[in-house]
Protein backbone atom coordinates (compact mmCIF):
# COMPACT_ATOMS: atom_id res chain seq x y z
CA UNK A 1 0.00 0.00 0.00
CA UNK A 2 2.94 2.27 -0.59
CA UNK A 3 2.03 5.76 -1.71
CA UNK A 4 -1.43 5.61 -0.25
CA UNK A 5 -2.85 7.65 2.56
CA UNK A 6 -5.83 5.90 3.91
CA UNK A 7 -8.79 7.73 5.36
CA UNK A 8 -10.32 4.38 6.03
CA UNK A 9 -11.41 3.73 9.57
CA UNK A 10 -11.92 0.20 10.76
CA UNK A 11 -11.21 -2.92 8.74
CA UNK A 12 -8.61 -3.35 6.04
CA UNK A 13 -10.08 -4.00 2.56
CA UNK A 14 -9.50 -7.75 2.65
CA UNK A 15 -11.58 -7.95 5.83
CA UNK A 16 -14.58 -6.26 4.25
CA UNK A 17 -16.59 -9.39 3.63
CA UNK A 18 -17.04 -9.85 7.34
CA UNK A 19 -18.90 -6.54 7.53
CA UNK A 20 -21.44 -7.28 4.81
CA UNK A 21 -22.04 -4.83 2.00
CA UNK A 22 -20.51 -1.41 2.33
CA UNK A 23 -20.98 1.83 0.50
CA UNK A 24 -17.72 3.59 -0.36
CA UNK A 25 -16.68 7.03 -1.48
CA UNK A 26 -13.16 7.31 -2.87
CA UNK A 27 -11.14 10.50 -3.03
CA UNK A 28 -8.15 10.66 -5.39
CA UNK A 29 -5.70 13.51 -4.90
CA UNK A 30 -2.99 12.76 -7.46
CA UNK A 31 -2.70 12.73 -11.23
CA UNK A 32 -2.38 9.59 -13.37
CA UNK A 33 1.05 7.98 -14.05
CA UNK A 34 2.89 10.52 -11.88
CA UNK A 35 1.66 8.81 -8.74
CA UNK A 36 0.30 5.45 -7.67
CA UNK A 37 -2.82 6.90 -6.02
CA UNK A 38 -5.17 6.50 -8.98
CA UNK A 39 -3.92 2.94 -9.68
CA UNK A 40 -4.36 1.90 -6.06
CA UNK A 41 -7.81 3.47 -5.92
CA UNK A 42 -8.80 1.68 -9.12
CA UNK A 43 -7.61 -1.68 -7.80
CA UNK A 44 -9.48 -1.05 -4.57
CA UNK A 45 -12.68 -0.09 -6.40
CA UNK A 46 -12.41 -3.14 -8.64
CA UNK A 47 -11.95 -5.46 -5.66
CA UNK A 48 -14.79 -3.82 -3.74
CA UNK A 49 -17.20 -4.15 -6.68
CA UNK A 50 -16.12 -7.75 -7.28
CA UNK A 51 -16.98 -8.66 -3.69
CA UNK A 52 -20.43 -7.07 -3.83
CA UNK A 53 -19.72 -3.69 -2.28
CA UNK A 54 -20.90 -0.39 -3.64
CA UNK A 55 -18.58 2.33 -4.89
CA UNK A 56 -21.07 5.17 -5.05
CA UNK A 57 -18.68 7.91 -6.05
CA UNK A 58 -15.06 8.63 -6.88
CA UNK A 59 -14.14 12.24 -6.26
CA UNK A 60 -11.07 13.62 -8.03
CA UNK A 61 -9.34 16.52 -6.32
CA UNK A 62 -6.04 18.44 -6.60
CA UNK A 63 -4.03 17.01 -9.56
CA UNK A 64 -6.39 14.03 -9.40
CA UNK A 65 -8.65 15.90 -11.84
CA UNK A 66 -6.13 15.03 -14.58
CA UNK A 67 -7.50 11.47 -14.38
CA UNK A 68 -10.51 12.84 -16.28
CA UNK A 69 -8.78 14.15 -19.41
CA UNK A 70 -9.72 12.13 -22.48
CA UNK A 71 -6.67 13.52 -24.30
CA UNK A 72 -4.46 11.28 -22.18
CA UNK A 73 -2.54 8.96 -24.52
CA UNK A 74 -0.22 6.50 -22.78
CA UNK A 75 2.11 4.20 -24.76
CA UNK A 76 0.28 1.16 -26.09
CA UNK A 77 2.08 -1.28 -23.79
CA UNK A 78 1.00 0.62 -20.67
CA UNK A 79 -2.31 0.66 -18.82
CA UNK A 80 -4.82 3.33 -19.84
CA UNK A 81 -5.77 4.83 -16.49
CA UNK A 82 -8.39 7.26 -17.80
CA UNK A 83 -10.08 4.68 -19.99
CA UNK A 84 -10.13 2.17 -17.12
CA UNK A 85 -12.13 4.62 -15.01
CA UNK A 86 -14.48 5.39 -17.91
CA UNK A 87 -15.16 1.67 -18.38
CA UNK A 88 -15.81 1.20 -14.67
CA UNK A 89 -18.34 4.03 -14.78
CA UNK A 90 -20.05 2.49 -17.77
CA UNK A 91 -20.11 -1.06 -16.41
CA UNK A 92 -20.88 -0.41 -12.75
CA UNK A 93 -22.49 3.01 -12.68
CA UNK A 94 -19.72 4.45 -10.54
CA UNK A 95 -20.16 8.23 -10.31
CA UNK A 96 -16.86 9.87 -11.34
CA UNK A 97 -16.77 13.51 -10.23
CA UNK A 98 -14.07 16.11 -10.79
CA UNK A 99 -13.88 19.09 -8.46
CA UNK A 100 -14.79 22.09 -10.63
CA UNK A 101 -12.40 24.55 -8.95
CA UNK A 102 -9.50 22.10 -9.19
CA UNK A 103 -10.41 21.18 -12.80
CA UNK A 104 -10.63 24.78 -13.97
CA UNK A 105 -7.22 25.55 -12.46
CA UNK A 106 -5.70 22.64 -14.37
CA UNK A 107 -7.53 22.91 -17.67
CA UNK A 108 -9.97 20.03 -17.56
CA UNK A 109 -13.19 21.21 -19.19
CA UNK A 110 -16.54 19.67 -20.16
CA UNK A 111 -18.77 20.90 -23.01
CA UNK A 112 -20.69 23.18 -20.67
CA UNK A 113 -17.47 24.67 -19.33
CA UNK A 114 -16.14 25.17 -22.84
CA UNK A 115 -19.06 27.50 -23.60
CA UNK A 116 -19.28 29.15 -20.19
CA UNK A 117 -15.54 29.83 -19.93
CA UNK A 118 -15.26 30.62 -23.64
CA UNK A 119 -12.58 28.02 -24.36
CA UNK A 120 -11.77 26.60 -27.78
CA UNK A 121 -11.94 22.97 -26.64
CA UNK A 122 -13.20 20.53 -24.06
CA UNK A 123 -11.43 17.39 -22.86
CA UNK A 124 -13.54 15.57 -20.27
CA UNK A 125 -13.43 11.78 -20.67
CA UNK A 126 -16.64 9.71 -20.98
CA UNK A 127 -18.25 8.70 -17.70
CA UNK A 128 -16.81 11.66 -15.78
CA UNK A 129 -18.64 14.79 -14.74
CA UNK A 130 -17.47 18.08 -13.26
CA UNK A 131 -19.19 19.37 -10.15
CA UNK A 132 -18.58 21.04 -6.82
CA UNK A 133 -16.83 20.07 -3.62
CA UNK A 134 -20.26 19.58 -2.11
CA UNK A 135 -20.34 16.27 -3.97
CA UNK A 136 -17.44 15.05 -1.85
CA UNK A 137 -19.01 16.10 1.44
CA UNK A 138 -22.41 14.73 0.44
CA UNK A 139 -20.74 11.46 -0.51
CA UNK A 140 -19.01 11.24 2.86
CA UNK A 141 -22.31 11.86 4.63
CA UNK A 142 -24.12 9.16 2.63
CA UNK A 143 -21.37 6.53 2.48
CA UNK A 144 -20.22 4.08 5.12
CA UNK A 145 -16.56 4.79 4.46
CA UNK A 146 -14.35 7.40 2.84
CA UNK A 147 -11.08 6.20 1.32
CA UNK A 148 -8.49 8.88 0.53
CA UNK A 149 -5.78 8.03 -2.00
CA UNK A 150 -2.94 10.52 -2.22
CA UNK A 151 0.56 11.48 -1.28
CA UNK B 1 -27.14 12.55 9.68
CA UNK B 2 -24.33 14.55 11.18
CA UNK B 3 -20.89 13.03 10.91
CA UNK B 4 -17.60 13.88 12.55
CA UNK B 5 -15.14 15.00 9.87
CA UNK B 6 -11.48 15.71 10.51
CA UNK B 7 -9.42 17.69 8.03
CA UNK B 8 -5.81 16.64 8.46
CA UNK B 9 -3.43 19.34 7.26
CA UNK B 10 0.08 17.97 6.92
CA UNK B 11 1.88 20.26 4.49
CA UNK B 12 3.54 23.66 4.39
CA UNK B 13 1.35 26.35 2.80
CA UNK B 14 3.04 27.27 -0.49
CA UNK B 15 5.23 24.37 -1.63
CA UNK B 16 2.11 22.75 -3.12
CA UNK B 17 -1.56 23.57 -3.51
CA UNK B 18 -2.80 20.99 -0.99
CA UNK B 19 -3.18 23.48 1.87
CA UNK B 20 -5.08 26.05 -0.17
CA UNK B 21 -7.41 23.56 -1.81
CA UNK B 22 -7.99 21.82 1.52
CA UNK B 23 -9.19 25.12 2.92
CA UNK B 24 -11.60 25.39 -0.02
CA UNK B 25 -13.10 22.02 0.97
CA UNK B 26 -13.51 23.21 4.55
CA UNK B 27 -15.33 26.37 3.44
CA UNK B 28 -17.65 24.58 0.99
CA UNK B 29 -18.16 21.69 3.40
CA UNK B 30 -19.28 24.07 6.15
CA UNK B 31 -22.61 24.44 4.33
CA UNK B 32 -23.33 20.78 5.12
CA UNK B 33 -23.55 21.34 8.90
CA UNK B 34 -21.28 18.48 9.87
CA UNK B 35 -19.21 18.22 13.05
CA UNK B 36 -15.92 19.54 11.64
CA UNK B 37 -12.44 19.63 13.16
CA UNK B 38 -9.14 20.74 11.66
CA UNK B 39 -5.82 19.28 12.76
CA UNK B 40 -2.47 20.79 11.80
CA UNK B 41 0.44 18.42 12.02
CA UNK B 42 3.98 18.05 10.63
CA UNK B 43 4.73 20.95 8.23
CA UNK B 44 0.99 21.73 8.30
CA UNK B 45 1.54 23.81 11.44
CA UNK B 46 3.35 26.35 9.22
CA UNK B 47 0.03 27.15 7.52
CA UNK B 48 -1.06 28.97 10.67
CA UNK B 49 2.09 31.00 11.21
CA UNK B 50 1.68 34.75 11.61
CA UNK B 51 3.34 37.21 9.27
CA UNK B 52 3.15 35.26 6.02
CA UNK B 53 4.27 37.41 3.10
CA UNK B 54 3.89 35.86 -0.34
CA UNK B 55 4.77 38.87 -2.46
CA UNK B 56 8.17 37.39 -3.29
CA UNK B 57 6.75 34.14 -4.64
CA UNK B 58 3.77 35.72 -6.41
CA UNK B 59 1.20 33.46 -4.72
CA UNK B 60 -1.97 34.29 -2.85
CA UNK B 61 -1.57 34.56 0.93
CA UNK B 62 -4.55 32.59 2.18
CA UNK B 63 -3.63 32.60 5.88
CA UNK B 64 -6.18 35.37 6.74
CA UNK B 65 -8.93 32.87 5.82
CA UNK B 66 -8.17 30.83 8.94
CA UNK B 67 -9.34 33.79 11.02
CA UNK B 68 -12.67 33.75 9.15
CA UNK B 69 -13.41 30.06 9.83
CA UNK B 70 -15.35 31.01 12.95
CA UNK B 71 -17.97 32.71 10.72
CA UNK B 72 -18.46 29.33 9.05
CA UNK B 73 -19.00 27.67 12.44
CA UNK B 74 -15.67 25.90 12.09
CA UNK B 75 -14.29 26.39 15.56
CA UNK B 76 -12.37 23.25 16.45
CA UNK B 77 -8.79 23.87 15.43
CA UNK B 78 -6.11 21.54 16.78
CA UNK B 79 -2.35 21.72 16.47
CA UNK B 80 0.27 19.10 17.23
CA UNK B 81 2.51 20.05 20.16
CA UNK B 82 5.34 17.88 18.85
CA UNK B 83 5.14 19.36 15.34
CA UNK B 84 5.24 22.91 16.73
CA UNK B 85 8.16 22.12 19.03
CA UNK B 86 10.16 20.57 16.18
CA UNK B 87 9.76 23.81 14.22
CA UNK B 88 10.35 26.19 17.16
CA UNK B 89 6.80 27.56 16.92
CA UNK B 90 4.48 28.27 19.81
CA UNK B 91 0.81 29.24 20.10
CA UNK B 92 1.61 32.96 20.12
CA UNK B 93 3.09 32.62 16.62
CA UNK B 94 -0.24 31.51 15.14
CA UNK B 95 -2.92 33.55 13.33
CA UNK B 96 -5.81 31.92 15.22
CA UNK B 97 -6.57 30.46 18.63
CA UNK B 98 -6.03 26.71 18.68
CA UNK B 99 -6.10 23.75 21.02
CA UNK B 100 -2.69 22.14 21.35
CA UNK B 101 -2.66 18.34 21.51
CA UNK B 102 0.07 15.80 22.21
CA UNK B 103 0.41 12.65 20.11
CA UNK B 104 -1.77 10.52 22.38
CA UNK B 105 -4.56 13.11 22.30
CA UNK B 106 -4.25 13.29 18.50
CA UNK B 107 -4.70 9.53 18.31
CA UNK B 108 -7.89 9.85 20.40
CA UNK B 109 -9.15 12.70 18.19
CA UNK B 110 -8.62 10.67 15.03
CA UNK B 111 -10.18 7.61 16.59
CA UNK B 112 -13.49 9.36 17.28
CA UNK B 113 -13.98 10.59 13.67
CA UNK B 114 -16.32 9.15 11.05
CA UNK B 115 -14.02 10.29 8.25
CA UNK B 116 -10.54 11.77 7.98
CA UNK B 117 -9.68 13.91 4.95
CA UNK B 118 -5.93 13.97 4.59
CA UNK B 119 -4.24 16.82 2.75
Amino acid sequence: MQGMICGFLGASPWELRAFGTMKFVLQINEGPYQHQASDTAYQFAKAALATGHEVMRVFFFHDGVNNGSRLTTPPQDDRNIVQRWSEMAQQHGVDLVLCIAAAQRRGVVDTDGKQRLEKDADNLAPGFRISGLGQLIEGIVLADRLMVFGD
Amino acid sequence: MEKKLLYLNRRAPYGGIYAQESLEVVLIGAAFDQDVSLLFIDDGVLQLKKGQDTTGVGMKNFSPTFGALEMYDVEKLYVSRESMAARAINERDLVVGVTVLNDAEIADLMDEQDAVLSF
